[in-house]
């Protein structure tokens, strides 16, 4: 089936940006600077506020006409808007995640001499990442459900060819829109398996 | 006379309205044992945790071998220290905390050896080597491979000495450090403090419930209510012959 390389590649591609977002706004929400951290919360209420779908026409259609920035190909302007919208959401699992890291480990990282961001990137975060994985597969599930939003904004995905089939024959309408479903099921099985594995190994080697 | 490793100098602290150091004054000589006693509330945890750096004293000056743990010299003017300088000062010390704080997503060994590496940048193949001599030494040399949540709280504990003395502190602080465990395996812990002790030449401070422990170990006690030192002597003449009321009354408890 055509289209299914576009549902895929949008998929990677936000997935590893939104994860990225998701770190980088996490960690500033945590930052001692105040204007870093009310930014921050700012781009997360709004993202997280508002739907996907306008999100999506505000990128590809809004932004380039009001202030003359062409943000690339449609490919481009779904993967930023998913990854964003996305990225609000796990953001706040980071910053959870990172918060529920108990107190004494800090503590106890301190008593050893290390820095701050030693303390992090040693101690803190592969703890809290283990807390996030399973939050993680989660979100990776709706992207995958999200990326079927790409269509509205003209792009070839499997839920464009699955119209164009159901189109040059209407009777097949229910054929059509069953066989998307299995393959955007096909398609979650693997996330799903993963989440699974995820939360076997964050219930290993974290702090009670 | 030598001079102190560790001085408090009318040290305050509050949290909030409640002040819980009412101006703390305490030498302590390098290899010197101490023992903090008193009851629950008293402040005791808190003098330990201003020396690890863990909370910030509200006024007073704590020296570390010669140097101002929370104050630096800037421009010839002294401010409140900034991260490098806590680093460069709290080198010295090393803490065994009451609930252990081992990282859980560590082995034993890893456990011991991350410090070496990234603090003091040694080099892998000596912290492990250090790692492994210090866990034998705590009796642990069969379970490196391990992980925090396989062991007993006992066995908890004592990882978590091996991992402080690997720093090679020159002052050690025990927060209640037998507090959290099953009676029947306090023994272990203790035996193990007793052996540290015993090499000399690390200054020891510890917050403890153990009387007779105490009594054992300490070159001094110091008696702590309602957070001013109401008494401190030798551990005899603390725990044995003072006529402090308060102090009578609080060791009776311990006694009966």
């Amino acid at each position: 089936m055509r289209g299914i390389n576009i549902t895929i590649s949008v998929l990677i591609a936000s997935a590893i940006l939104g994860y990225l977002m998701a770190f980088v706004a996490g960690l500033c929400r945590l930052s001692s600077n105040i204007i870093i951290r009310k930014a921050t919360g700012f781009y997360i209420e709004v993202f997280r506020g508002t739907s996907l779908i306008v999100q999506l026409f505000w990128l590809y259609y809004a932004v380039p006409m009001l202030f003359d920035i062409q943000l690339g190909s449609n490919w481009l302007v779904g993967v930023i808007a998913i990854a964003l919208n996305y990225g609000a959401y796990m953001s706040e699992i980071v910053r959870g995640s990172i918060l529920a890291v108990a107190k004494g480990q800090t503590e106890a990282a301190t008593a050893l001499n290390m820095s701050s961001f030693q303390r992090m990137r040693l101690i803190i975060l592969p703890q809290a990442v283990r807390m996030m994985l399973p939050e993680f597969g989660n979100y990776l599930i709706q992207m995958l459900k999200a990326t079927s939003l790409v269509y509205l904004i003209g792009m070839n995905d499997i839920l464009y060819y699955g119209n164009i089939l159901r189109s040059n024959d209407l009777s097949q309408a229910p054929t059509v829109y069953l066989l998307l479903l299995v393959f955007y099921f096909i398609l979650a099985l693997p996330i799903i398996w993963l989440t699974r594995k995820a939360e076997v190994i964050s219930k290993k080697g974290v702090a009670s | 006379m030598t001079e102190p490793i560790v001085t408090f100098q009318n040290i305050h602290k509050s949290f909030g309205d409640v002040e819980v150091l009412k101006g703390i004054n305490l030498d302590i000589k390098p290899a010197e044992k101490v023992a903090i006693i008193g009851p629950s509330g008293s402040g005791k945890t808190t003098i330990i945790r201003l020396l690890m750096t863990l909370e910030k004293p509200t006024s007073g000056d704590i020296i570390v071998d010669g140097k101002n743990l929370w104050k630096m010299d800037k421009n010839g003017k002294l401010v409140d220290a900034n991260e490098k300088h806590l680093r460069q000062v709290r080198g010295d010390i090393g803490m065994v905390f009451q609930h252990f704080n081992l990282f859980p997503h560590m082995t034993i060994l890893e456990n011991c050896m991350t410090a070496p590496i990234h603090v003091k940048s040694e080099d892998k193949k000596t912290a492990k080597q250090r790692s492994i001599e210090m866990l034998e030494k705590v009796g642990l040399g069969d379970k490196l491979d391990n992980y925090p949540s396989q062991l007993s709280g006992g066995q908890k504990q004592r990882v978590a000495m091996a991992r402080a003395l690997v720093m090679r502190p020159k002052v050690m602080l025990f927060d209640e450090v037998t507090s959290a465990l099953d009676p029947e395996l306090v023994g272990e812990v203790l035996e193990v403090i007793r052996d540290i002790a015993k090499e000399g030449e690390m200054a020891m401070i510890l917050v403890t419930h153990e009387m007779d422990f105490a009594l054992d170990v300490a070159d001094k006690v110091l008696f702590l209510d309602e957070g001013v030192i109401a008494e401190q002597g030798t551990a005899s003449e603390v725990i044995e012959h003072s006529k402090n009321e308060r102090l009578q009354s609080f060791l009776k408890r311990f006694r009966a």
